[in-house]
């Protein structure tokens, strides 16, 4: 029972070997599945999943069940429905369903039969990024192993439903990620994000009801069903229920992933597990979760990773991975990597991003190369307001402008350095 | 180099691509997964290939053109036996990977998405792994090479 409170990663080796489905099994794995197909209806499914406090893990902190069951299912719609695993985790700084699928493919698929199972949706894709050649052979070999065992294909378990998922490979492109452009990229279409309303649940995949799910959040869904509800909220140790895979990575002793109960302070992931700095470095900020996500300072370690507590402090838990600025790595360089990241994979769908992207890294190279004016510290500013929520197509372009207006705020020192530094150097001697 | 004159797609290639239409509400749907089993074959999508796809797939080059261009992992340039991925994501980035990949490109005496001479190589830059916590790090190939250091170049083409 000592493994009880890490459900995730309970299968999970340090030889980063995988849980064949006699593995899986062993630990409880297709119980779940079992009780739910067996003993629940769908729409009980979705209540628990609700009740258990499962939010999105992909970034949007949306509840699991609520969004389920908000799919229409009554008798007079189409009975066609899809299921989407959204496996192509790409966001800097991001490295936790790699190791889900990777180690524990058993667990995405029994996820993902539930999933469907509560939404009746008869087919399913895992959209897997294409660099994921690993994860991809096991999920491969997982898949026949359940279809061979009757988890999936017709009559799963020999009840009615029946369901099939297929693994789909993308070819490397962050914009697929966003569930809308998702949608488009697996219909072969040229991958820009879809205006919403309407919501891929009530029109999606080839126009039929689909929901998109992180690879993460349907790791969960198992163990609620199998442990109940109640065993769940008590993981959590704040207000947000359950755990998480929370990470480091940067200059700390030691870098990694660890399941964590939602709620556990920020410190004690940097300090403790990732075992504080390296030798010879300081903390200066951190990215608490991924890429797009705002600066924290050290003054925030004491914050506490649930949803609301770091939008409280101003930034978002985002993916739960945590990019570690150290004193020795420059805040304004780092966040040009950044910026060039988000304006080379802009999909170039609406103008603001497709022409603010690539302006604010000039600016910043600008700066960098001693070429900088004070005004254009309002320049950027000003872009963070342009781009910001609202004024995009999509969240790519404020999800960019988040660690830029933190750094602006926070490191605006640094910026100056450089620009004043120039005038310096041009002064006569 | 003699040009190679194109005979269609093979019958393997056909087969294959077919196989994925069954997955799918329709026949476009399978565009990425045609454009990388050509890849697969061939290393990069040739004009010729492209158009013999498009017409496999009923549907316009232009459109296939779009999404073929959106990859960053579909070849429209001939590239080496084995791909280099280097990744400049924003912890590779601090950790090391522009030296990485000065000295991966001196070695091979190639700039970025050149071929080397031998045809064996092509180096490319890729955004994060998902490996940060081993970073820096690249995928030769199909592999992941984690926790690379100033000796990079041993650690990705043997000793
Ligand atoms: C540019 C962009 C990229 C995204 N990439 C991913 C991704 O790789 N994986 C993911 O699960 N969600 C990603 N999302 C969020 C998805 O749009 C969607 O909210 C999520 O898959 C829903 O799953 P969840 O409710 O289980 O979190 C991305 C969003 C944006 C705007
Ligand atoms: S915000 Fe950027 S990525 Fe999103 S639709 Fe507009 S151009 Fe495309
Ligand atoms: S930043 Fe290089 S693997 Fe994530």
């Amino acid at each position: 029972m000592e493994k009880m409170n890490k459900p995730l990663t309970k299968n999970i080796r340090p030889d980063r070997a995988f849980a064949t489905l006699a593995d899986y099994e062993s630990t409880g794995g297709y119980q779940g599945l079992r009780k739910a197909i067996t003993g629940l209806q769908p729409k009980d499914v979705q209540q628990w999943v609700k009740d258990a406090g499962l939010r999105g893990r992909g970034g949007s902190g949306f509840n699991a069940g609520l969004k389920w069951s908000l799919v229409p299912m009554d008798a007079n719609v189409p009975q066609t429905r899809y299921l989407i695993a959204n496996a192509d985790e790409m966001e800097p700084g991001t490295f936790k369903d790699r190791m889900l699928m990777e180690q524990d493919p058993h667990q995405l698929i029994e996820g993902m039969i539930i999933a469907a199972y509560a939404i009746q949706a008869n087919t399913a894709y895992i959209f897997l990024r294409g660099e994921y050649h690993l994860a991809r052979r096991r999920l491969a070999y997982a898949l026949l192993e359940a279809r061979s065992k009757g988890y999936l294909g017709e009559q799963v378990l020999n009840s009615a439903f029946s369901m099939e998922i297929v693994l789909h490979t993308s070819a490397g492109r962050y914009i697929c990620g966003e569930e809308t452009a998702l949608l488009n990229a697996l219909e072969g279409k040229r991958a820009t994000p879809r205006a919403k309303p309407p919501f891929p649940l009530v029109t999606g995949l080839w126009g039929k009801p689909t929901i998109v799910n992180n690879v993460e959040t349907l790791c969960n869904v198992p163990h609620i069903l199998h442990y109940g509800v109640e065993w769940y909220q008590g993981l959590g140790r704040g207000v947000d229920k359950g755990t998480k895979l929370f990470g480091a990575s940067g200059r700390v002793k030691y870098p990694g992933l660890w399941e964590l109960p939602m709620g556990i302070p920020i410190r004690e992931v940097i300090e403790k597990y990732a075992g504080g700095m390296r030798d010879g470095y300081k903390l200066r900020g951190f990215l608490p979760g991924g890429a797009s996500t705002d600066f924290l300072l050290p003054e925030h370690l004491d914050v506490v990773l649930d949803y609301e507590a770091v939008a409280k402090a101003g930034s978002r838990l985002g993916t739960g991975t945590i990019i570690v600025l150290d004193d020795q790595t420059c805040p304004v360089q780092m966040v040009l990597n950044l910026e060039q990241f988000f304006a080379q994979e802009s999909c170039g769908w609406c103008t603001p991003c497709r022409d603010g992207l690539p302006w604010t890294v000039t600016l910043l190279k600008d700066i960098l190369a001693g070429k900088g004016r004070i005004e254009d510290l309002d320049t950027l500013a000003g872009l963070t307001r342009m781009l910001a929520p609202g004024n995009t197509f999509c969240a790519l372009a404020p999800g960019a402008m988040e660690p830029l207006q933190s750094a602006l705020k926070y490191f605006r020192d640094d910026f100056e350095r450089y620009i004043v530094g120039s005038h310096a150097i041009m002064e006569p001697a | 180099m003699k040009k190679q004159v194109f005979e269609g797609l093979s019958p393997a290639e056909i087969k294959e691509i077919n196989a994925e239409t069954s997955h799918y509400e329709d026949k476009a749907a399978v565009s990425i997964e045609a454009l990388k089993i050509v890849q697969k074959y061939r290393r990069w999508v040739s004009d010729d290939c492209l158009i013999a796809v498009a017409e496999l797939l009923d549907i316009s080059p232009t459109q296939l053109e779009a999404v073929a261009t959106f990859y960053n992992l579909i070849y429209r340039q001939p590239v080496g036996k084995t791909v280099i991925h280097y990744c400049n994501s924003v912890t590779c980035w601090m950790l090391g990977s522009d030296q990485i990949q000065e000295r991966l490109c001196r070695h091979l005496n190639v700039g970025l998405g050149e071929m080397s001479t031998d045809g064996e190589y092509t180096i490319l830059p890729i955004v994060c792994l998902g490996a940060c916590d081993h970073a820096p790090v690249a995928m030769v190939g199909d592999e992941l090479r984690l926790d690379l250091t100033e000796n990079a170049v041993n650690e990705i083409f043997g000793r």
